[in-house]
């Protein structure tokens, strides 16, 4: 089976010098959850912004056998949802309605037809409700659902979340675990709770300084490298 | 100090009118420059950044406090003609939200604050940003933005025919002076520590073409500004003055030309000329906004 | 004012563009109002009650906002009385306090979103619309952040001059910060240089003999107090 994404010799340094990405080796196959672990400064939000062509390193990245060039990246970009960790960012439209329709619209889809999908994608996201609202009145949570709900009106084939679980509240976790698992995208998860990457992922790969230190499950990572949560008691 | 409705004579607001919507129609264009709709999104967050930072008081001295203005400051970080949009916007929104400042007014607030208050923050430190002078220009930008704006308002306040005895126009002018103080001071030290911070955030000044240019410019604006505000004391403001020249008559038939109308000229009362003369202007105004809408979507669009 | 913009009333269900210009052609009419003419200033007053009682929202909060103009408004009155003009000085206070009202009643009855439509649809330059939406948009967000820095400078013995400059710099940075990070979500989503709009819906015949009647009972007064 070809991969969706196959990452190799991935290297990044930011404009003031940081070396944030050392030589990355990845792929992620359809149907798999992986997720990213790794300490914060370790590489992975960087490593996700390459995966959508915001970012340009040395090294190659196929999408969908697509090369990272000028003409296929707003196909790319099509493809690969990406669900920022501040929904606050993501989400700069007055309206839920306005936001959600965004995308599809840059994609040159009709006025009419963006709102169906955006009507489709809040409804799968459990947001129809709040269409009128504004993004500003919306609890941590929904925030994240509408997000969520405005990179799936696009209709990709790969969903990345970056640190979905930030500033939600055990219930809004376990909605979001729920959420995640209903949808069929394969998709990249950069988390710190390991609760939630076991709840959601089928693979694991820890950063550690720009780079991947290893690969495996989800249990597996985490008893390697310490990073198991605290002991109850 | 931003002008609220019912306080400017109809020739005032609705000339400032007029002149504000071409004026910040052309520089919004120039203030994208290329980059197509890609600049709102910094131009809106640093409108709400300069919301944010009015809420940051500043001791200055006893018991008393004031804060920024911002005009100067996004002169010199973002550029002259985006910083005249960003003001231009922040203006609607408090006009709009927070009833601070009139509708009919805000071509006025406009021109004295956002267009007139931003050149002259920023012409010195065009000139002189550069160069042992440079902490000085900056200074002495935040100073004359917030005096050039005063002096504007007052002008256009007493043009308007509100009695201003000279005993309230030297308070104000005192307290004005103060804040412009306050506004200079401010904007030195935000700037010096955003220099600290991430030098690439200041604009590149023109460098030394010529000082003397630069203080003849901002000499000048102050001058004219202050003139404006001197002239506009003449007898007791635009109606008597222009009255007693014979103008006001004149002007108001200048207005009425497009409505020639029987039932117009049965309408004798000055008040109902002014109801004429102010439509024409919201008509004139909605059509120059139509016609430039028209003209930047067609450029935009080949 | 957020909260009252999604209430339901005849008012919130006007279109905005006509609300808009019946706006302006009030404040027109307010603007070129005699300042001697107390039945005017009467009528003008019970049109604005009707459309307050028509907006369902509380009067006495309206009437507190718009009240904001009045120290404005009253410090001019007051140079105007002691100058010997009364008429005057009575025409600054309600001049202004009308047509602040006129302002808040409009705004308060229309979600920000359709306002900023319907000033775009009249032909307000793209670029400024679009820079009053992200203003709008992020002006609670970084207000917010202003506030929490000046608490914490608070807990820690206040604020002097030097870091008060520090603290909006800090400001500035995140700010800045921000403008990129949305810039980049933009990007994801396909943005390519310009931003799509959803055009207001067709008027409503309601919408436009609600224009109609607005500015028939405008002009009728108008001549009325000619007669
Ligand atoms: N815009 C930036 N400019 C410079 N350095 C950056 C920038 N963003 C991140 N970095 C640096 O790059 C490294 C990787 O950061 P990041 O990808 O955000 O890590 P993670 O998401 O794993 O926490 C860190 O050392 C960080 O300080
Ligand atoms: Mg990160």
């Amino acid at each position: 089976m070809d991969p969706l994404i196959r990452v190799s010799g991935l290297r990044f340094r930011y404009p003031d010098g940081t070396e944030a990405l050392k030589g990355v080796d990845f792929e992620l196959f359809p149907g798999e959850t992986v997720i990213l672990l790794g300490a914060n400064g370790s590489g992975k939000t960087t490593f996700a912004l390459h995966l959508n062509g915001l970012l340009e390193g040395e090294g190659q990245i196929r999408v969908c056998g697509l090369p990272m060039d000028k003409i296929s990246l707003p196909e790319i970009r099509r493809r690969v949802g990406m669900v920022f960790q501040d929904a606050d960012e993501q989400l700069f439209m007055p309206t839920v309605m306005e936001d959600v329709t965004y995308g599809p619209l840059n994609l040159g889809v009709e006025p009419a037809e963006a709102m169906r999908l955006a009507r489709e994608a809040l409804e799968q996201t459990g947001m129809s409700a709040a269409h009128a609202k504004a993004p500003y009145h919306l609890s941590a949570g929904e925030k994240r659902r509408v997000a969520i709900a405005g990179v799936l009106a696009m209709r990709p084939d790969i969903l990345i979340l970056d640190e979905p679980t930030t500033s939600l509240d055990p219930p809004g976790q376990r909605d979001l675990v729920d959420l995640l698992t209903a949808l069929p995208q394969s998709k990249i998860v950069t988390t710190h709770d390991i609760a939630f990457a076991r709840a959601i992922g089928t693979r694991a790969v820890f950063f550690e300084k720009g780079s991947i230190a290893a690969l495996g499950t989800v249990g597996d990572i985490a008893s390697r490298f310490g990073w198991e949560p605290l002991p109850r008691g | 100090m931003h002008i609220p409705d019912g306080f400017l004579a109809t020739p005032v607001w609705a000339a400032l009118d007029l002149a504000a919507i071409p004026a910040v129609g052309l520089i919004a264009r120039r203030s994208q420059a290329g980059l197509e709709d890609a600049r709102a999104p910094l131009l809106g967050v640093m409108g709400a950044f300069v919301f944010a930072a009015q809420m940051i008081n500043f001791p200055v001295g006893v018991g008393t406090s004031g804060h920024l203005v911002g005009g100067t400051l996004l002169a010199c970080t973002l550029g002259p003609s985006a910083a005249v949009v960003v003001m231009t916007a922040i203006l609607a929104v408090q006009a709009l939200v927070f009833q601070d400042g009139g509708l009919l007014a805000l071509g006025a607030n406009v021109m004295n604050m956002a267009v007139a208050g931003v050149l002259a923050g920023y012409l010195p430190f065009h000139y002189w940003g550069q160069g042992p002078w440079r902490r000085a220009a900056i200074f002495l930008g935040g100073v004359l933005s917030v005096l050039v704006s005063a002096f504007l308002t007052l002008a256009q306040l007493r043009i308007s025919g509100i009695p201003m005895p000279s005993a309230v126009l030297g308070l104000s002018m005192a307290l004005f002076l103060v804040s412009a103080l306050v506004e200079g001071a401010v904007t030195l030290a935000v700037f010096g520590a955003l220099e600290k911070m991430n030098p690439g955030w200041v604009r590149k000044p023109a460098g030394a073409i010529s000082r003397l240019r630069g203080a003849l410019a901002a000499g000048a604006l102050l001058m004219a500004s202050l003139g404006a505000l001197v002239a506009s004391g003449l007898p007791d403001g635009l109606e008597s003055a222009a009255a007693k020249l014979g103008i006001h008559e004149r002007a108001w038939n200048l207005f009425e030309t497009p409505l020639l109308d029987y039932e117009l000229q049965f309408a004798e009362p000055v008040w109902m000329r002014k109801v004429a003369a102010g439509l024409v202007g919201l008509a004139i105004i909605y059509l120059l906004c139509a016609a430039l809408s028209r003209w930047l979507l067609r450029r935009r669009s080949p | 004012m957020e909260e009252w913009a999604r209430r339901d009333s005849p008012l919130h269900r006007r279109d905005a563009r006509v609300k808009m210009i019946l706006l302006l052609v009030f404040l027109v009419w307010i603007g070129t109002a005699r300042p001697a003419q107390p039945e005017a200033y009467a009528a003008y007053a019970s049109i604005l009650l009707v459309a307050a009682l028509a907006s369902r929202l509380p009067l006495l909060s309206l009437l507190w906002r718009a009240a904001l103009v009045l120290p404005f408004a009253a410090t001019f009155a007051l140079l105007s009385w002691m100058a010997g003009d009364a008429e005057r000085a009575a025409s600054l206070v309600l001049k202004s306090s009308f047509s602040a009202f006129a302002v808040l009643l409009v705004v308060a009855t229309t979600p920000m979103p359709a306002l900023l439509a319907a000033v775009e649809s009249l032909a307000a330059p793209k670029m400024l619309v679009m820079v009053v939406q992200f203003l709008y948009r992020y002006l609670f967000v970084l207000s917010e952040k202003a506030q929490h820095m000046w608490m914490a400078a608070q807990c820690r013995g206040g604020i002097r001059r030097a870091s008060a400059g520090g603290a909006i710099a800090v400001l500035f940075a995140s700010s800045h910060a921000r403008a990129e990070g949305i810039h980049r979500a933009m990007l994801a989503r396909g943005f390519a240089g310009h931003m799509p709009l959803i055009r207001p819906s067709s008027l409503h015949w309601l919408d436009i003999s609600f224009l109609a009647t607005g500015i028939l009972v405008l002009s009728l007064g108008r001549w009325l107090w000619i007669l």
